[in-house]
């Protein structure tokens, strides 16, 4: 059994630990809180968006003069992966890593043998591993220290321009969608082209006065709502990593204190040990002197 | 009539007004009580309100979209 003192500086150490996976958890939750908020703001402004949109689309006979929505044979193929910058939180990051792995081996494997497989990282744990595997062609790692709407949007239209160049014939997003702060749903989808929903049932309802016109009212909306849409992304991963930091510290501070009871109570028996040898001895020395 | 301003990252204004002036793309225009639906892209400018109980509120905007629709206005402002 390890001496009295031994157990004692483990017993300390372990205990800073829990403090300061515990202020982590804190943090983490404070930064949770807000990023939740942020999802709420830009709910109103996404839906209307694409009711507008909805309505447009409803009553324009087939826009498929769109730029952005034209089906192409996906030949060249981008994933945008965001990530982390900083780690600690659990299985976030690798299990990015490990959708785009799955991507590049099961749907796009012709693409990837071709070397049309490439990967843009946003965060700098995804860009460590990913780039050991695959292309990856540029990294947005200092997104994250200023995040808002405008720089996320200047990344997404210099993805759609190179899509519109004709460089890639397929964007996907792959990131953790925010459920709630212990659950994150790995989720990936497709960017560009856009994936047109039919469902609105209520089409045409008013009619609109188009100024300056429907065409050019389009125009500028679908490279609007791309951006919005990743904006949301990014948003929703940020949400995520916080939860999931924040469930991953929380664990931590459990085990470590499990660990110091366990601790405690080895630390407590060997007290009682040295005790019962002390005394043992100390009876023994007072028999021998009276005999 | 009903006016709800909102960016991507916050819900700049919501409530009721009697007059609003936006920066259309071909021109500014007023929408009224009663407008008939409409659609239009902004351009970089002042909107102008002016709320139910007589006050007046400037924003200023890089652009957008407004929709008018039964007397509920929507700014997607930039």
């Amino acid at each position: 059994m390890a001496n009295l003192k031994e157990i004692r500086t483990r017993i300390s150490s372990v205990e800073k630990t829990k403090q300061v996976t515990a202020a982590m958890k804190m943090v983490s939750a404070a930064k949770l809180k807000k990023a939740q908020d942020a999802i709420v703001q830009i709910r109103p402004y996404a839906d209307k968006l694409q009711e507008i949109l909805g309505n447009l689309s409803g009553s324009l006979s087939d826009s498929e003069d769109n730029i952005y929505g034209a089906e192409r044979k996906a030949d060249k193929v981008l994933l945008v992966a965001i990530t982390s910058n900083k780690g600690l939180c659990g299985a976030f990051n690798s299990n990015v890593l490990k959708r785009v792995n799955e991507l590049s081996r099961d749907v796009y494997s012709k693409q990837k043998a071709e070397g049309n497989f490439k990967v843009l990282a946003i965060g700098k744990q995804g860009f460590k591993d990913i780039s050991k595997v695959h292309q990856v062609i540029v990294h947005h790692n200092e997104l994250f220290d200023d995040m808002n709407f405008e720089n996320t949007s200047s990344i997404a239209s210099s993805i759609m321009e190179e899509y519109v160049a004709g460089k890639y014939d397929r964007v996907e997003l792959v990131y953790n969608r925010f459920k709630n702060a212990g659950v994150q749903i790995l989720t990936n989808e497709q960017f560009l082209p856009i994936v047109t929903n039919d469902s609105d049932a209520d089409t045409a309802q008013s009619d609109y006065i188009f100024e300056p016109g429907k065409e050019a009212i389009i125009g500028e909306l679908i490279p609007k709502s791309l951006k919005t849409q990743f904006f949301g992304a990014m948003l929703d991963s940020v949400a995520s990593e916080h939860g999931a930091r924040m469930t991953s510290m929380h664990k931590a501070t459990d085990n470590a204190s499990d660990l110091i009871q366990e601790m405690k109570l080895h630390y407590n028996q060997a007290r009682q040990a040295a005790i019962t040898n002390e005394i043992l001895e100390i009876v023994s020395g007072a028999n021998a002197l009276s005999q | 009539m009903l006016l709800e301003i909102v960016t991507p990252e916050k819900k700049m204004f919501s409530g009721e007004v009697d007059l609003i002036q936006l920066p259309g793309i071909s021109g500014s225009f007023e929408i009224l009580k009663n407008h008939a639906p409409i659609i239009s892209t902004l351009d970089r400018g002042v909107i102008k309100i002016k709320t139910s109980d007589g006050q007046e509120v400037l924003f200023e905007v890089d652009g957008g979209v407004v929709e008018c629709k039964k007397n509920i206005v929507t700014v997607l402002a930039d």
